[in-house]
């Protein structure tokens, strides 16, 4: 009798290798966005000192920043900076960067995490029903829905959506993550509102701040669901083609198990891709949705900060945002060695 | 004795955008529990009728035929359920390629336990018991460690076997073979029909060989039917195979090569129009 093999040895990860490949992407990832920031015809000093400073204080100000150094050695020094966790000075908030991501990011997290959950949990039985009754009206019927949710613009459905459920109707909440009121009453935590209001017990903030929630996440998960529904029709189709489709019927099972069981069952497989993907994509934030309703989220913060020139927040968050690409997608990989036995090499 | 499946005037037909190909064309004939071989080229409408014997042609095919009974049971007038309880049950089917035919994120124990469990109130266990049998039976030696693998860790004659395992462990009354060996290399190939042949004699049930290798079928089958375009040529017993009058099925024949017959140019297989029925 063999002994059992760990989980994560019995679907083939190697953590060194994993380790390995993720400093080295992440490394790359710091590399090219920092000389892509020093490279861009973007003056930090003047940014944070002003149009009208004298030549000595501008001296006094390059010299602090340190940018009189070579490059390399500047890159060097911002490494050992981001490993210590300090990536620098807001000029624009007057707050340490990584103060201000980890302010902004769970407000993205938050949105773009319902957001998925609502892509996921409908655009996958939207596309399981378009493939079953292709051609037939259920079909037509979803991919107008999903057609209208992939082409008009999400700002444009923000704006509508809140001119309608709130302007109108009024029975949803205004822009923001909570009302003015709550603003500040519950210790973050996780940074998640809703999440850290349940951890207080503070019932009725949760209950505000999940209202807030609602439209634009609902929007956001709209044009999830219009994308995730419409890759799931077509990796179902291509797998009701297949001849292990036939055998599972030959067997006499019933029909759903044959959907649900056998060609969900490879489906979910290339959709790992998919919502990974559109996940990720969330996660950047997203600066129309975050704009039209006032969100203070990552998409925001990365716009203002551009904007302002703001060099160590651009940088700052742009890491941000790739680190959740790298983790994302090792997410990503994970899923597959589970879901997929011939991935388990 | 009632024939165990009667088809006549059987017509399969798939219309696209533009035109209507006529896969079958009035296939008609009734066999019992016996070996029933069907030989003919690519595209004479074999598999297509395997299929719709087991009503499983779907769209845009289109099946019609005067009659399709099997043990007494119309096939043409069965709603899903009478399908269901038909298929796996009582008509099962052997598929060309393993690699396709299994699905590839199951392993091929809970594969034949589901075919086994599909018909019958079995607990996981006694299905469990019962699948490792019947893998014991298509003489997988090491019938505990395949149950647990999956399909791409097993080779195709591994495969093959396994899915004859799936589709005999419910005892069907009818197999349909189509072109089960093609895949595999002929070492195993006979291996192979040797064990099924083992199980349907054993079991007693019709087998329908779906082939295009015509010395493989008259070995191994009772009756041969020879299919051209849709259309049943000519039907013959097994045995007087050699013998056959028809122009096409001579044309077949003389088409293999020999090894007795060294260096000779094998002539060019003729088709004829005229043999096809107008309709």
């Amino acid at each position: 009798m063999k002994t059992t093999p760990s989980i994560m040895a019995g679907i083939g990860l190697k953590i060194p290798a994993i380790f390995f490949s993720v400093a080295l992407t992440f490394l790359g990832l710091l590399f090219i966005t920092f000389f892509i920031g020093r490279v861009v015809p973007i003056d930090p000093v003047l940014a944070a000192v002003g149009d009208r400073a004298t030549p000595e204080v501008y001296e006094r100000m390059r010299i602090e920043l340190g940018l009189h150094l070579p490059l390399y050695q500047q890159f060097w020094i911002y490494l050992l900076k981001v490993f210590q966790g300090d990536f620098g000075m807001s000029v624009l908030t007057a707050n340490p960067v990584l103060k201000d991501i980890q302010r902004v990011f769970p407000a993205t997290l938050e949105l773009a995490t319902v957001a998925t959950a609502i892509g996921v949990l409908v655009g996958i039985p939207f596309g399981i029903i378009g493939a079953v009754f292709r051609g037939r009206w259920p079909d037509h019927i979803l991919r107008v829905v999903s057609l209208f949710g992939y082409s008009v613009p999400v700002f444009w459905l923000g704006l509508v959506g809140l001119l309608i459920f709130y302007g109108r109707l009024d029975i949803a909440p205004g822009p923001g993550r909570i009302e003015v009121f709550y603003e500040g009453m519950v210790d973050p935590v996780t940074g998640l509102l809703v999440v850290d209001a349940l951890l207080a017990g503070e019932w009725d903030i949760c209950k505000n701040a999940l209202a807030h929630l609602v439209l634009p996440a609902s929007i956001l998960g709209y044009f999830s669901t219009a994308y995730i529904s419409r890759m799931t029709r077509s990796f179902m189709l291509d797998q009701l083609e297949q001849e292990y489709i036939t055998t599972a019927r030959v067997k006499g099972i019933a029909e759903w198990r044959v959907i649900c069981i056998h060609a969900l069952g490879n489906v979910r497989i290339p959709l790992i891709t998919v919502v990974a993907l559109s996940y990720a994509s969330l996660l950047e934030g997203s600066v129309l949705t975050e704009t039209v309703f006032a969100w203070p989220g990552l998409g925001m913060y990365l716009t203002q900060s551009l904007l302002s020139a703001d060099m160590n927040a651009v940088l700052g968050a742009t890491i941000v945002v790739g680190g959740v690409f790298i983790g994302v997608n090792l997410l990503s990989d994970l899923l597959y060695k589970i879901f997929d036995p011939r991935a388990r090499m | 004795m009632e024939p165990l499946l009667t088809v006549e005037n059987l017509q399969v037909s798939f219309t696209s955008h533009h035109r209507t190909v006529d896969a079958v064309r009035g296939l008609s004939f009734t066999m019992g529990r016996e070996k029933l071989g069907i030989v003919g080229e690519s595209g004479s409408g074999k598999s297509v009728t395997a299929r719709a014997i087991l009503g499983l042609v779907g769209s845009p095919g289109k099946v019609e035929a005067e009659k399709l009974v099997f043990d007494g049971q119309d096939l043409l007038a069965a709603d899903p359920a009478t399908w269901r309880s038909i298929r796996g049950r009582r008509i099962a089917m052997v598929m060309q390629d393993p690699k396709f035919s299994l699905n590839p994120v199951m392993k091929v124990g809970a594969q034949i336990v589901e075919a086994c469990r599909a018909h019958s109130k079995m607990s996981r266990t006694q299905a469990r018991e019962e699948a490792l049998a019947m893998l014991r039976a298509v003489q997988i030696r090491n019938a505990e460690r395949v149950f647990h693998l999956y399909p791409h860790q097993v080779s195709g004659g591994m495969g093959q076997r396994i899915m004859i395992a799936m589709m005999l462990i419910t005892s069907p009354d009818l197999l349909i073979a189509d072109e089960p060996t093609s895949a595999l290399d002929v070492t195993v190939q006979l291996q192979l029909l040797a064990i099924m042949d083992d199980l349907v004699s054993q079991q007693g049930m019709g087998l329908i060989f779906i082939s295009h290798d015509l010395h493989l079928v008259a070995s191994f089958c009772d009756r041969v039917i020879i299919m051209y375009g849709g259309q049943v040529m000519e039907v013959c017993d097994a045995a007087e195979l050699q013998n056959a009058g028809h122009p096409y099925t001579q044309g077949l024949l003389s088409c293999m090569p020999s090894i007795d017959r060294k260096q000779q140019v094998l002539p060019v297989l003729q088709r004829q129009e005229a043999w096809l029925n107008k309709m």
